[in-house]
């Protein structure tokens, strides 16, 4: 994916002090296109998102009867209209709001308490981590998009209950991955030199530990990004995620389901949005993995 | 100053078995000797190390360094006897923090100690000077940019950054080349006599060994078979697994290359070793009552010790002339 190139202070050994970690992956970031060009995308999509308040047109929930399904580039319409004659540019701009919101925080949320939990039961051992993980497998026991049905039509449809059903997904695979990633990382010697030198629990943890486990656990977070998206999306469509008539849009699709048969190309906008989207959240971790690699 | 460590290391722990990596060892080393421990890879040698240093518990001994029980030292206490005995790893690629700088990854044991980042830094920067590294050069780069040889150097270079008095050598050039190997034994000699430090180095090269210890200590399946000035062991060898070491070596002297390996087969099972002398399965001259009783570790000469029924009339002469 990634073209590999080499660093200055590759090409020539003698070369002053090389860059820090971080910048050597700044400066892979910005010279891969795909990563570039999916990091631009995403720019646009999130700005457009935070400022539809500002930029769409219209009352996303204002709606005319008259102007039902207007096709794509109807006069005062550049997108069209839906089916109860709202404009498709102002929900699309408001749904992206909603969306990314509700893909968005649950990954945050699970990237944050699966790393606290997992690297406590990889860090730790026995029976603390026989405990969390033991939890975790009951969750994953059942298929992701099944787990969410469940949990939101347990506590009911609403942005907040969908946020609380994606995170309890996202929870115990992100403590899979950074349990894994501390076992392993707590095994190499230089954590065994640094409790030989003295050194307590604090000073490795922050100094050896997360240091080497953040990086991993990122990339695994963001690569579930994309499917955050379509698990939030796909609860709006099932009438458990965001409730009419706010603009969603996995909700917009189901709404516009009916109309496909009128007007083919306005109800597979939020779908191409939905695409496009979590598309450039694959391709940027895709990016962030090969960048963050370290090459020996 | 005196170091004393008899240590009765046993049984590291396994839900179901017991492995017995380590299993009744007692060793003293002495001031500013270096103590050579040679034996099979799986005979607990890493693990006695780790013993050495308290980063794993011991089921059962005792542990004293310059008369203080390390294993009865509070917190604190113990802090501040890690500053006295260093390890150096086995494997350069593992034992360096991939996150790190050189020179972070070898002031951090400063830090740890409460000492300020930039007077950590400096004393990093020169120790990374005398072990060969111009800190100009390494000091900002990170270990994968380094070579095996050079990561060695570094985890030298942070091992005697506290100071240390002892340090556990856990088979320091194993993993390097031959020339490179050579470099660093050289270094770690230089290191001792300008710093007076005593050395425990551990290894399964017999010819390593040989060269840089004073007295030598051969362990088989968690036990110490034979013990001795290396000059002592590299003459007459007695026990037949010391034997055997010694026979495997690459020799340059024609008249010393076997055709035929002298033991054949892997070592027996930590877990479920043989009853009696732990040897006697390999052994080509197992006796019956091999099986019965491990034999123990007796004086055969002056500074020479050893753990076979084959010497007992030597044990027995030795013991009669005190």
């Amino acid at each position: 994916m990634a073209v590999v190139t080499a660093l200055p202070h590759e090409l020539d050994p003698v070369a002053g002090a090389p860059r820090s970690y971080w910048r050597t992956v700044a400066w892979r970031l910005a010279h891969d296109r795909t990563t570039l060009a999916a990091g631009t995308v995403l720019t646009l999509i999130v700005l457009s998102a935070v400022l539809a308040p500002w930029l769409a047109p219209y009352d996303p929930n204002a709606g005319s009867i008259r102007l039902r399904l207007a096709p794509v580039g109807a006069p005062a319409h550049l997108l069209g209209t839906d089916e109860q004659g709202r404009d498709m540019l102002s929900r699309l701009l408001w749904g992206g709001r909603m969306t990314l919101v509700a893909a968005l925080t649950p990954v945050v949320v699970g990237f944050v308490l699966g790393t606290g939990l997992g690297v406590l039961a990889g860090y730790v051992g026995g029976l603390a981590n026989t405990l969390v993980m033991r939890t975790m497998d009951i969750f994953y026991a059942f298929p992701a998009v099944l787990l969410a049905i469940a949990i939101s039509g347990a506590l009911g449809p609403g942005l907040t209950n969908t946020v609380i059903s994606l995170s309890i997904v996202f929870v115990p695979r992100v403590v899979r991955v950074a349990e894994s990633a501390t076992v392993q990382v707590k095994g190499l010697e230089y954590i065994a030199a640094a409790r030989a030198s003295g050194a307590g629990v604090g000073p490795i943890m922050r100094h050896h530990l997360l240091a080497n486990v953040l990086g991993p656990i990122l990339v695994f977070a963001s690569t579930q990004v994309s499917l955050s998206i379509i698990l939030a999306a796909g609860l709006s469509f099932l009438g458990l995620g965001v409730t009419p008539p706010a603009a969603e849009w996995g909700l917009m699709l189901n709404t516009l389901r009916q109309s496909i048969y009128v007007n083919a190309v306005v109800p597979a906008l939020p779908g191409l949005a939905i695409f496009v989207t979590s598309m450039a959240f694959n391709l940027l971790s895709d990016g962030l993995r090969d960048a963050m690699e370290i090459r020996g | 100053m005196r170091k004393h460590f008899p240590l009765r290391g046993g049984l590291l722990q396994r839900t179901q078995a017991w492995v017995r990596a380590v299993d009744g060892v007692s060793l003293d080393v002495y001031p500013t000797e270096t103590l050579g421990i040679v034996g099979e890879s799986g005979c607990g040698k890493s693990t006695l190390a780790r013993l050495l240093l308290r980063l794993i518990e011991p089921d059962a001994g005792r542990l004293t360094f310059g008369g203080e029980d390390v294993r009865e030292a509070s917190p604190p206490r113990m802090k501040r006897l890690r500053r006295d005995m260093q390890l150096v790893f086995q494997d350069p690629y593992a034992s360096l923090n991939p996150r790190l700088t050189m020179e972070d990854a070898v002031a951090f044991n400063l830090l740890v100690h409460g000492t300020p980042r930039g007077e950590a830094r400096e004393r990093a920067r020169a120790l990374l000077g005398r072990v060969g590294l111009d800190p100009r050069l390494y000091g900002r780069r990170y270990a994968h940019e380094l070579s095996g040889g050079q990561r060695q150097r570094v985890n030298i270079a942070r091992a005697l950054l506290l100071d240390p008095k002892l340090l556990v050598l856990d088979e320091p050039v194993s993993a390097l080349d031959k020339s490179v190997q050579a470099q660093v034994l050289n270094l770690l000699q230089d290191l001792k006599e300008e710093r007076a430090l005593t050395y425990v180095f551990i290894s399964h090269d017999l010819n390593v060994i040989e060269y840089v210890s004073s007295r030598v200590l051969v362990m088989y399946l968690g036990e110490v078979v034979e013990a001795g000035t290396a000059a002592a062991l590299a003459q007459s060898p007695k026990h037949p697994y010391t034997q055997a070491l010694f026979a495997s070596a690459p020799s340059l002297d024609p008249d010393r290359r076997l055709d035929r390996p002298p033991i054949a087969g892997d070592p027996p099972n930590a877990i479920d070793p043989p009853s009696g002398c732990r040897f006697r399965t390999r052994c080509a001259f197992a006796m019956p009552r091999c099986a019965d009783a491990p034999p123990p570790l007796r004086p055969v000469g002056t500074a020479h010790e050893v753990a076979c029924y084959l010497y007992e009339a030597d044990a027995a002469e030795v013991a009669g002339r005190r």
